[in-house]
């Protein structure tokens, strides 16, 4: 307690306000940073925002208080579509035969340059 | 990436997973089995079993909790703090704090609850924190102390962690570890400046680390005997070290650097021991950890009714935000209508 002098409690703690109010949840977004120019955006991790100006400065301040990045994107969560993880397999199997895909495929003698 | 998105609506589910047939349960049992077992990865929408998810949740969402009530010994003494260099420090220390309990919290989403549902764990006591908080931050060393010791205990518990089984608690981990060096280092500096002048200065340093010390080796958490669920947690790789483990690293780690800073451990029984190649320390009261555990802290109510008042007060502000934007959303509406 006696740390406590020169703190805060403003108000009374047993004053209820949170409660009859029906607490609507906001939005999950996923936030993508830029960390220089040249790089692509990256997912960083995620948060919540009653819209999408308030969720582009939460992520500011969340995700970049040391200068991580150059641009932020956020996106609803249920704005993505993802490829479920139950048909990981079958989903990417197109490109699992395609080995004429990499350049590694083709016998080129050492002899040859530039190749 | 994207599968962290879009768990909430198709996730298999903490529940979804209930009626997998038998011979396919164990199927992916053992393919989670081998994940763990090769050093790989757990991703959120990956199937897990439910005393994993559980443990993980307890465990993130304690971590988390233990970040946003430490804002409050230290946040005290915001107003305090005797230069503007200290308090622009101490303000950017807190909030990284903040942002810590909230990188965690998203991390606990990937996991299928809810970030409110645990606010209102933690401010009915249903969820525990770090007891470390518990204790009361008296003089401005105590400041130093807690970037030094609490900190510093704090990184030799998390660095281990980057290598958690799972991704989104690992990767918060990275970034929390990297934010840690700043808060240790302040802490120290703090106090090198304090030990360098006048006696009584240097006096409030030792009395500080005299009440922090003991707190600081708790914070490992009971001895390896009494931790029954290490073990699932070393297997599930979700733990790295035991508590033993770490605790003696940091006390190895810790005791160098008193002496570079002038001050002594209140313990004296601390002394290399060449054989093992390792400081002993003397017994840790186990019945003061369980009574601080427990609530007979001597901050844990205040802390608790702080929290609970800071969500409370903050009620309007959130309801403020949420109308504006359902205002603005319906204005876009009618502009598309109209
Ligand atoms: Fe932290
Ligand atoms: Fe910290």
């Amino acid at each position: 307690m006696s740390d406590d002098v020169t703190a805060h409690v403003e108000g009374d703690p047993a004053q209820d306000l949170g409660t009859g109010v029906p607490q609507a949840r906001w939005p999950l977004y996923e936030v993508f940073v830029r960390g220089k120019r040249g790089l692509n955006h990256v997912h960083v991790g995620s948060l919540h925002a009653p819209d999408d100006t308030m969720a582009l400065h939460n992520a500011r301040n969340l995700y970049t208080r040391r200068n991580e990045g150059v641009s932020i994107w956020v996106v609803r969560g249920d704005a993505i579509t993802a490829s479920s993880p139950d048909e990981k397999d079958p989903f990417f199997a197109p490109a699992g035969d395609k080995v004429y895909r990499h350049p590694t495929f083709y016998d080129i003698p050492d002899s040859v340059p530039h190749l | 990436m994207a599968d962290e998105t879009t768990r909430l609506a198709t996730a298999a589910g903490p529940d979804g997973t209930t009626d997998v047939p038998e011979h396919l349960r164990r199927e992916l049992e053992e393919a989670f089995e081998r994940t763990v077992g090769s050093e790989g990865r757990v991703e959120p929408r990956d199937w897990m079993p439910e005393g994993y998810r559980k443990t993980l949740i307890r465990q993130v969402a304690q971590h988390a909790h233990s970040e946003i009530i430490g804002m409050q010994p230290e946040g005290n003494w915001i107003l305090r703090a005797p230069s503007l260099r200290r308090k622009a420090i101490l303000l950017a220390k807190v909030q990284d704090e903040a942002g810590h309990g909230l990188y965690l919290y998203s991390a606990t989403e990937t996991l299928g609850v809810d970030r409110g549902e645990l606010t209102a764990k933690l401010i009915s006591s249903k969820q525990k924190y770090s007891s470390i908080f518990n204790y009361p931050t008296l003089t401005f060393a105590d400041i130093g102390v807690i970037g030094w010791l609490v900190d510093g205990a704090a990184i030799c518990n998390q660095v281990p962690l980057c290598r958690s089984s799972y991704g989104p608690y690992a990767r918060a981990m990275v970034r929390i570890c990297k934010e840690e060096s700043f808060h240790q280092r302040q802490g120290f500096e703090l106090l090198r400046t304090l030990m360098a002048g006048t006696e009584a200065q240097r006096a409030m340093v030792q009395d500080a680390v005299d009440r922090w010390w003991w707190p600081s080796l708790m914070m490992f958490g009971p001895a390896d005997g009494d931790s029954p669920n290490t073990q699932q947690s070393m297997a599930w790789r979700i733990k790295r070290h035991t508590n033993d483990e770490l605790r003696q690293r940091y006390v190895d780690m810790s005791v160098p650097q008193a002496e570079a800073l002038g001050v002594t451990f209140p313990d004296p029984e601390l002394r290399w021991n060449a054989e093992r190649g390792s400081y002993d320390f003397g017994a840790i009261d186990w019945d003061e950890f369980t009574a601080v555990v427990k609530g007979a802290g001597p901050c844990n109510a205040q802390r608790l009714a702080h929290r609970r008042a800071a969500h409370e007060n903050g009620q309007w502000v959130r309801d403020a935000a949420s109308a504006y934007a359902a205002k603005q959303e319906a204005r876009r509406r009618e502009g598309v209508a109209a």
